[in-house]
């Protein structure tokens, strides 16, 4: 039994069938990645892990618990983190705030009417950012407006927002689109280093192949809303049938 | 001191000392002078500056923290000024139980609009909160005032008559609001030379409260839950994501501001005990948006700058008649004089809306941020050009 248990799921989008008959076990402690084409479902399926979309037919398991028809912010709870394909931060607010969201609500829950606090009540919160933001080597910035930094920066904070609550299960929607080489092989490090110091099981969705044959442990491959095939990464680079589908070569 | 960082208490102790000694500054010119139209130093219009900085404080805890537009807050501010004068008609004219019911009343009825507005936002949020403090004009304005069940005397506007029961009233206490027997009215009157100031108790009561409130409202700012209404803003989509519920903390924010229109509209009761229907209307709502955005939505002390900025020119402007004007320009031939008047008379008087619209337009378009920018810019200049005219001065020694 995996950590996550995907059965029959099925989406349809007025005539278009998303996904069908999608069956996929995510096994704890691993990396996964979902590979295919555009339009293959990589994403209709992410949403119907979180929340923001309901499948039509199917189980959604989340160790032992199904996920479907919770709100998202209380399967984030159950201990599953998302990763945006254009990262998710919170602009407005200094990279300190950014962190310290996250460390409050993995404290207090979904809410806390925290209107007059005393600084003893944030000591342990404010502490938890700082180490945070020191592990994601961004404590010199912390002062900075999150929206006036690089790409690569937004994308670790992120990564360092969705780690601070301890999930586990990382979901990363193409994490390295739009970066520069150089960014991409920081996040990879990032990743790598991720897996190998923490109990995490990490999903990925990602276009980009050096990403996904350096991180992943088993790979799926998504054509048309329905797994082609599920393999390690080394068989998977030789299939012929992947080849055909996805890497656009004919066999 | 008192929880908060230097910055801040220096801020709250500027304002605390503006309040207080208001009476002196609005006043800066002899009472017998040319210039004493511009003095806005007495009582009612002080009341109102106080009243209405405590509206436009709450109101931007919700819009300039959480970004959500309510266009019906003066729903809010109506609501408690009726509860307020329902307390002086039925009980007493004391002021503190008249205030505590309407900050109730309005806390209620904000949790119940809220709770449904809150439901949609941006554009739709506004328009359903439009919708209810226009349903709610609509019940106190018709509806409400019936002969068989009348809450809120119709247009008249609810007032205290003579024959209510008022059951703790005695015959030693003054016949109208006050504090333990002090009349929001008692006025005691300085005369310095020329000049003449009023220390009015009701403003004095009213700048306490306003203190008072612009203290919470920098704690609400500085706390975490203000961090949180600030996320909210900021991305609603990485805060689900981060396993918080952004509803509660929005309806929070509601209730708050909410309960602080209450407050300022009980406030209003207090100083003079009656309540229309026309504070519920969709302009009256409007305006704390323009003081909000006009002082500066999402600081501190724009919506104060706001508020008094918008019921000075209301109230002054508007006095200014073409007899005025003539003496202004007398000193221009005939024609000219006559001409100016001509240009200038659509702004002052009844036209004062124009020359607020025109002065609104100009900030939004220049100074997004509000006469608050404006005060940073200016005091940004300042400081350049103090250290431009050192610098220019080091650099011309070497040559010398």
């Amino acid at each position: 039994m995996g950590i996550l248990e995907i059965k029959n799921v099925g989406k349809r989008f007025g005539g278009l069938q998303a996904l069908s008959n999608v069956n996929l076990s995510v096994a704890e402690n691993t990396v996964h990645a979902i590979i295919g084409p555009n339009g293959a479902g990589k994403s209709t399926l992410l949403n119907c892990l979180v929340g923001k979309l309901i499948p039509d037919s199917g189980s959604v398991m989340f160790d032992g618990q199904s996920v479907l028809g919770r709100a998202p912010y209380e399967i984030n709870q159950m201990g599953i983190s998302r990763v945006f394909q254009t990262p998710e931060i919170f602009g407005d607010l200094t990279v300190m705030e950014n962190m310290m969201i996250p460390c409050f609500a993995k404290r207090d829950g979904a809410f806390e009417l925290n209107a007059l606090p005393s600084v003893r009540n944030q000591k342990d919160v404010v502490e938890h950012a700082m180490h945070m933001l020191e592990e994601m080597r961004m404590a010199d910035k912390r002062h900075m407006h999150a929206a006036a930094m690089s790409r690569g920066d937004k994308r670790r904070l992120e990564i360092g927002m969705c780690l601070s609550q301890e999930p586990r299960l990382l979901l990363l929607d193409e994490p390295t689109a739009g970066m520069a080489r150089a960014d991409t092989n920081n996040t990879i490090d990032l990743l790598k280093q991720i897996k190998e110091e923490r109990d995490i099981t990490i999903a990925i969705i990602e276009h980009d192949m050096h990403v996904v044959f350096s991180l992943a442990d088993r790979i799926t491959v998504l054509a048309q809303g329905t797994p082609l095939v599920e393999d390690s990464p080394e068989k998977i680079k030789g299939h012929p049938k992947v080849r055909e589908a996805y890497l656009g070569e004919s066999a | 001191m008192l929880g908060l960082d230097k910055k801040d208490t220096s801020l709250l102790v500027i304002v605390a000392i503006l309040t207080l000694l208001a009476p002196f500054i609005l006043n800066p010119f002899p009472s017998g002078s040319a210039m004493a139209q511009f003095n806005a130093g007495y009582p009612d219009l002080m009341q109102r500056f106080v009243i209405f900085g405590i509206f436009a404080i709450g109101f931007n805890i919700l819009f300039g923290l959480t970004g959500y537009l309510s266009f019906g807050h003066a729903a809010f501010l109506g609501v408690g000024s009726y509860s307020a004068v329902w307390m002086f008609k039925l009980f007493s004219y004391n002021v503190i139980p008249a205030i505590a019911l309407s900050v109730v009343v309005a806390a209620l009825f904000s949790l119940l609009i809220g709770y449904i507005s809150l439901r949609r936002s941006g554009i739709y949020f506004s328009i359903l909160t439009l919708a209810f403090a226009q349903m709610s004009f609509a019940l106190a304005y018709s509806v409400l005032s019936n002969p068989k069940f009348n809450l809120t005397n119709g247009e008249t506007g609810l007032q205290v008559y003579a024959d209510d029961p008022q059951l703790f009233h005695r015959d030693s206490l003054p016949d109208m609001p006050h504090l333990f027997g002090l009349s929001m009215r008692s006025t005691y009157h300085l005369d310095i030379g020329a000049w003449s100031f009023d220390f009015n108790a009701g403003y004095y009561l009213c700048a306490v409260i306003m203190m008072v409130m612009f203290y919470l409202a920098i704690r609400i700012f500085r706390s975490p839950f203000g961090m949180m209404l600030r996320a909210v803003k900021s991305n609603q989509q990485r805060m689900n994501y981060t396993g918080l519920n952004p509803r509660p903390y929005t309806l929070a924010a509601f209730v708050i501001s909410g309960m602080y229109a209450g407050l300022a509209g009980g406030l209003m009761a207090a100083m003079d005990p009656l309540a229309g229907a026309e504070r519920m209307q969709w302009t009256a709502s409007g305006e704390v948006v323009l003081m909000t955005i006009l002082g500066g939505a999402g600081t501190l002390i724009g919506p104060v700058l706001g508020a008094g900025f918008i019921k000075y020119f209301e109230n002054i402007f508007s006095k200014i008649n073409d007899n005025i004007l003539h003496q202004w320009f007398s000193f221009l031939p005939d024609g000219f004089e006559d001409f100016m008047v001509f240009i200038v008379h659509p702004f002052i008087g009844k036209g004062w809306h124009l020359t607020l619209g025109i002065m609104f337009m100009l900030v939004v378009i220049f100074l997004p941020g509000g006469l608050v920018e404006g005060g940073q810019r200016l005091g940004n200049w300042l400081r350049n050009r103090g250290k431009g005219a050192a610098e220019a001065k080091t650099k011309q020694e070497p040559a010398e």
